[in-house]
């Protein structure tokens, strides 16, 4: 496996996509720097960046890389090596290489504003944990998405439908139904709808951390109602592996039945 | 050397191999024939374990080819369309391939038998398709292993390079090598081939030597042999 995540990294790596994904976070990080002049402003205003981009750059990624490596896969398939090995090599790659960048991108140009020196430096990891949570997650999906389609346009278009369904359509569902069912009881619903998401998951675990009640909303007060502050950062940091596991598993079942 | 018993394998609704029986022995060179969509791929594929049979045996070496990939140590596979990542330079994809099955020396003699030392530098999405089947036939040579498998090998090759093909092939089986040939041209497998497995409908229609199908069919050479097979059961 180790030696199929190396080829799919170096592969990755001497794209030119992964390099403007990079200055793309440098960029936005030397911006927020330069206008907000306060790093816990700054990372809020970044949460909110990374929570929609990072899924959507790893689900068409994901998916893109998957289809276009398709006869490097078949060459390997036919090589002495596991199925498993072959699909999580490729996965790993394509989601280490972005995360790579996520994290290099925001880390450089924060470390050169004195990141170290700071009292932000946890909630600033804490972004960057959870960007690299949803990278993982977002790219097990996509390879999900992709593997069970042999149409390109098909996958393609499922993706972008996962990516828009959880990143935007979710919430609007689920405060609605918030709204509708309001005489009822709702915190447990709403701490399942949450757990359901890894978008609204992994905003409410930032929130959480960076205690800023006001924005909070209902859902992360319920939360910390629920669990309080420390018990529900580890409650859906464990939410969030089971989010990466899940779809992993699948990756490996699938592969092992499908036909090539 | 391979052993197939009641292979069964459908695509949703395209039944392609029903119940496919198939002894391979040790040595010679076989030629599996059929007309388009009879399941010959499907076959190869199966025994490479790329393709899932529904149902059937497979044991290659003695060993069943389900759910295990060590077996392909033994196994040299061309492809078809040698379809490659077309942003690695060919010296990178063979290094590579070496990387990832072991390593091998016989890759130099076969880069000059098929000339494609100036190549070695250049992206393999650059290639024509007949240096790209080059390519594949190196990759597939490389490897000393006792069960070679060829799916359309003479596809885009010119005279010369066919020439040194069929020297390959003889030289690889003279070690007592088994070879696995499809092929679409007649001429070619008359001359290579020592038996045939012609499949029809998912089945093994027959198996033989070129003369027992040419007494079988009634038939003065082989090329009307196969052609009258075919014309009598679609017809």
């Amino acid at each position: 496996m180790l030696k199929i995540l190396k080829y799919s990294f170096y592969d990755l790596m001497r794209s030119r996509w992964s390099y403007v994904y990079f200055a793309f976070y440098l960029l936005l990080g030397v911006v927020l720097l330069f206008l907000n002049n306060d790093l816990s402003k700054a990372v809020i205003t970044l949460m909110n960046v990374i929570i929609v981009l990072v899924p959507l750059i790893g689900t068409i990624f994901g998916v893109m890389y998957y289809y276009n490596s398709k006869e490097f896969t078949e060459l390997l398939l036919a090589q002495p090596l596991k199925r498993s090995s072959i699909f999580l090599g490729q996965y790993l790659g394509v989601a280490i290489s972005l995360s790579m960048s996520l994290i290099l991108g925001l880390g450089i140009p924060f470390i050169f504003y004195g990141l170290f020196k700071s009292t932000a430096i946890w909630d600033f990891s804490l972004l960057l944990i959870t960007g690299t949570f949803l990278t993982f997650i977002f790219t097990a999906l996509a390879f999900n998405i992709a593997l069970s389609n042999e149409n390109k346009i098909k996958g393609f278009g499922y993706a972008i439908l996962l990516w828009l369904f959880l990143a935007i359509i979710y919430d609007g569902i689920f405060l609605m139904s918030l709204i509708m069912f309001e005489d009822y009881p709702l915190d447990k619903l709403s701490l399942i709808g949450t757990m359901l998401n890894p978008i609204d998951l992994s905003r409410t675990l930032i929130l959480l951390k960076l205690d800023i009640s006001a924005l909070l909303g209902y859902t992360g007060a319920i939360f910390k109602q629920f669990f309080g502050t420390n018990f529900g950062l580890i409650v859906s940091i464990c939410m969030l592996t089971v989010w990466v596991v899940l779809p992993v598993f699948r990756i490996i079942f699938k592969a092992k039945k499908k036909d090539f | 050397m391979v052993s197939i018993q009641d292979l069964h394998k459908k695509f949703s609704k395209n039944q392609v191999l029903s119940g496919l029986n198939l002894e391979i022995g040790e040595g010679g060179i076989f030629a599996v024939l059929g007309p388009n969509g009879s399941g010959k791929t499907t076959l190869i594929k199966c025994l490479l374990g790329m393709v899932i049979p529904n149902k059937g045996q497979i044991s290659v070496l003695g060993r069943n080819v389900k759910n295990s990939s060590a077996y392909r140590h033994k196994i040299d596979y061309l492809p078809q369309i040698a379809n490659f990542p077309s942003n690695l330079k060919v010296k990178e994809l063979i290094r590579m391939i070496k990387d990832l099955r072991g390593n091998t020396t016989l890759d130099q003699g076969l880069i000059d038998l098929f000339k494609l030392k100036p190549f070695l530098d250049k992206k393999l999405g650059n290639l024509s398709g007949g240096t790209k089947q080059k390519v594949n036939l190196v990759l597939t040579f490389m490897f000393d292993s006792p069960l070679i498998i060829l799916d359309e090998p003479t596809t885009g090759l010119d005279p010369i390079s066919l020439i040194r093909l069929k020297d390959l092939i003889q030289k690889e089986k003279a070690k007592g090598k088994t070879i696995l040939i499809t092929s679409h041209i007649m001429s070619f497998v008359e001359e290579v081939s020592d038996e045939i497995v012609f499949l029809l409908e998912g089945k093994i229609y027959f198996k033989g030597s070129i003369t027992e199908l040419k007494s079988k069919t009634n038939q003065p050479d082989f090329e009307h042999a196969i052609a009258s097979i075919l014309t009598e059961n679609h017809a």
